[in-house]
Formats: structure tokens, sequence, C-alpha cells
């Protein structure tokens, strides 16, 4: 299968396999004009399958967004047909506007227009705690 | 950008130390601090109805020989109209120099302090956290036992949306050598959460039962707390739950001489009148120490030093 190589965009590359189509919504892909190419399962030695994601305009992608969804994603910039810039992630310490509390207690529930605001609580298990409430949102 | 206290972590244990401290010393002079918080203004935005916290905090400023202005219940503001918690507050830190505010919603003081010139001080967010009174709660131990630590303290009731104790555990948590005993249904246990925060990361054991007369012998402080009915969804399960302990003169037969028994208030019926006449019964000290300990903090946060 090939899929075009982009002059002037950005390559997601390690992506978990099957989770590329949360990344498409998370970042909001679907209201680019430009070509996006989801690559699903792809063969990888290190993970063994992986997906790609390659989006063919210049865009700030929300980095937060990404490490909180797969920390192990690489984020490729490319320019003129060339790589200059390949970042790496990590988990975010602070989710604002990425996920929303489902507590029917919380204050974000009935005032929907306040900044969801998320805290990192505790690393090895990806737990991120309302910032308000304390409820508990458990990544894995 | 205004200090406030939305969660009683939001103090150190030192700043705790100090409050106690200063509290102490309003009790025993209480004329030095009468002109403390002259011309300053507490509002006190109560959107859920209380007795003690709101009167506390009014008392408190009234004796610092400042003044106050607020609401008693949300429909006697724009809440009723709709207005939000930020419009609310917006409004509020234009007329007043500090603002102590209970919500029903949890998070709802954190979401104030985003909007507000001024310190906000949370009396209480839904089953959330209730920062003064654990400061009240420290305060009554600390006179009580004369000191903050090397104690067993049995939580006893609603230990699920029981705010104060998440709170009062929270702070405790900072504290060395103190045993934990919680005693509750198996529907209203501590939440993992509050476990994992005060307990587990710092490596604190405690014990959980659900039968109050077999630990009674072995604690120094019993922390009763009522089954809050506007905390369950389901009135059903409320009725269940709600007369699940019920301390007696009988039950306080094999307790030490000198326990303290703790309660938040309001109480319904989880301690019979008949212990009020008990020496061991602490909580109506307790209501007085609020008082204290919310001078002490408004003055801390007015930045004013006697």
């Amino acid at each position: 299968m090939n899929i075009d190589s982009i002059q002037n965009g950005v390559v997601l590359d390690h992506i978990q396999a099957g989770k590329s189509m949360d990344i498409y919504r998370y970042l909001h892909l679907d209201e680019l004009d430009c070509s996006v190419a989801i690559i699903k399962n792809v063969r990888s030695d290190r993970m063994g399958k992986k997906d790609i994601i390659k989006i063919d305009s210049p865009m700030e992608v929300d980095l937060d967004v990404l490490g909180y969804i797969d920390a192990n994603i690489t984020v490729n910039i490319i320019r003129n047909g060339k790589r200059v810039e390949k970042k790496h992630l990590e988990l975010p310490k602070k989710l604002v506007n990425i996920i929303h509390c489902k507590n029917p207690r919380c204050i974000t529930v009935s005032e929907p227009q306040l900044d969801a605001i998320f805290l990192l609580s505790d690393a090895e298990k990806h737990t991120y705690r309302c910032a308000y409430c304390d409820t508990a949102k458990d990544k894995r | 950008m205004p200090r406030n206290i939305i969660d009683i972590t939001d103090l150190t244990v030192e700043e705790i130390d100090q409050l106690i401290a200063t509290a102490e010393d309003i009790i025993a002079n209480p004329a030095k601090y009468q002109s403390a918080c002259a011309h300053k203004q507490l509002a006190t935005l109560f959107f859920e109805p209380s007795t003690r916290t709101r009167l506390s905090f009014e008392s408190a400023m009234l004796a610092l020989g400042g003044s106050v202005l607020g609401f008693s219940e949300a429909q006697s503001s724009s809440t009723a109209k709709g207005e939000t918690v930020g419009d609310t507050i917006h409004t509020v830190s234009c007329y007043a120099d500090i603002i102590a505010m209970r919500h029903p919603k949890e998070g709802a003081p954190y979401a104030a302090a985003q909007f507000s010139e001024v310190p906000i001080i949370n009396a209480g967010d839904g089953g959330h956290n209730h920062p003064t009174q654990t400061l009240t709660d420290l305060l009554t131990i600390h006179r009580e036992k004369g000191k903050l630590n090397g104690f067993t303290i049995g939580f006893c009731g609603d230990l699920k949306f029981g705010r104060t104790v998440h709170s009062l555990v929270n702070a405790l948590s900072r504290y060395d050598n103190i045993n934990y005993v919680l005693i509750s249904p198996l529907e209203l246990k501590l939440p993992r959460y509050v476990k994992e925060e005060a307990f587990k990361k710092r490596g604190i054991p405690y014990t959980q039962t659900t039968d109050l007369e077999s630990v009674i012998p072995q604690l120094d402080i019993l922390y009763m707390t009522r089954v809050q009915k506007e905390r369950f969804f389901n009135e059903e399960e409320y009725l269940r739950l709600k007369d699940s302990y019920v301390l007696t003169p009988e039950k306080l037969v094999n307790a030490k001489e000198n326990l303290s028994i703790l309660h938040p208030l309001p109480r319904v019926n989880e301690i019979s009148v008949a212990v009020d006449r008990d020496p061991r019964a602490t909580y109506w000290k307790q209501v007085k120490n609020g008082k204290f300990i919310r001078m002490a903090l408004i003055m801390k946060l007015l930045g004013i030093e006697v």
C-alpha cells in the first residue's frame, strides 16, 4: 500500500494500533481542508503493528492531547519534504478542555462553560483527577 | 493573586499550627482582636442552607470589628435566575474584601477562585471538602488532647459523602503517629481516592470495620457523622442506611474515660441527647471553637496581624 509522502506538514508516528481514530477526533482533524491520511495496522519492528497519521499542511499540534492519549507517539515536522524536527511526548501534568468530568455533582457538569481541568495524580497508573471535584479518570 | 482556602491542603502544617496558636490567643485575649478587621467586609454566600458555618463566619467577622453581607440561600440570589458562579463571584468581589462560600456542587469554590479578586474560603462544597470545619476539628483536638499526634481516632457514619471526614483525614495524615479506625456501612466507606492520598501514599495503616462497639474501647477520639439525606439520589437507600449508628450512653460503657466525642453537627439521631450530659461529649465546645479558628483564618487571608 502506497501513501504519498508529504511536503509540508506533520506525521504522527508510533501510534498504538487502533488509536488513530481517537487522535483524529481529539485533534479535530475532520475540520481540516488539507489531505489527512490515516494508516492503520502498519508493521513495526518495535510495536508489532502501529498506526500513522499524515497531515499534509503545517499545523500546531496539541502535544498535551497527544501525550494524554499515548505518550509514546512521535511527532515529525516536515518541511520541503524533509523531517526538520522530531518531538517526543510526555504525560502532561495538566489537561484543559480535553476530557470532561462525569461526576453529576461536579460544578463543571452544571456549568459546562467552565474550563474542564484535570491534574495528573498518578503517572504510573495514568490517573488524572478533576481539579474541581477530585473525581478520577483512569486512562488505562 | 489572592490567597484562597479551597482544600485543607492549601495550608501547610506550619500554617495550621500558626492558626491554632492565633486562635488560642484570641480565646485568651479577645479584646486584643476586637478591631483587627475594622472597615473590612466579609461576604457569606450560602447557596445551600447552614446554621453553624454561616453564623460562625459572621460572628467571627463581627468579633474582629468587621462587617458582613451576603445571602443564606440560592433562591435569594441571582442564581435563581440562572447566573453562573463565576458571574456571582465577579460581582461580589467588587463589594467585599473576602468571601466565604458554600455551594451544593463539588468544586464550586475552585471555580469561584478563578473569577475572584479577593480571597475565597470554601465553606463546604457538596460532599467534597469543608476545610474550615477541619480547622475547627483540629483546634478542638488540640485543646482537648494538647497535641495533634499520638492518638487513636475513629471516624463513624457516612464516610463516603462526609466531606468533613475527607478533609480531617487529609489534614491529620500530615501529622505523625495517629491510628485510624474507619467505621461505616459497606455502602458508605471512605472513598478510595481519599485513602490513596491520605494513607497509601504515606504508608499509613488504617482499620476498617462496620462494628462501632467492638472498636470503641481503643479510641481516644470518636468523630461521629450524620448520614446526609441531601447526598442521596435514592431515598430508599437513605432510609436503609440512616440509622446505621446511634451513639447512646450504653455504647459508651466500655469507652475510655478521656474519650473526646466530636461531631461536625447538625445531628439527627446518630448521637442520642442523653450523651450530651456525658463529660466526654465535646461537640458543643467544637461549635464554639469554630468561631475562633475562623477569626484566625480571616485575619491571615486579609494579611492582618495583631
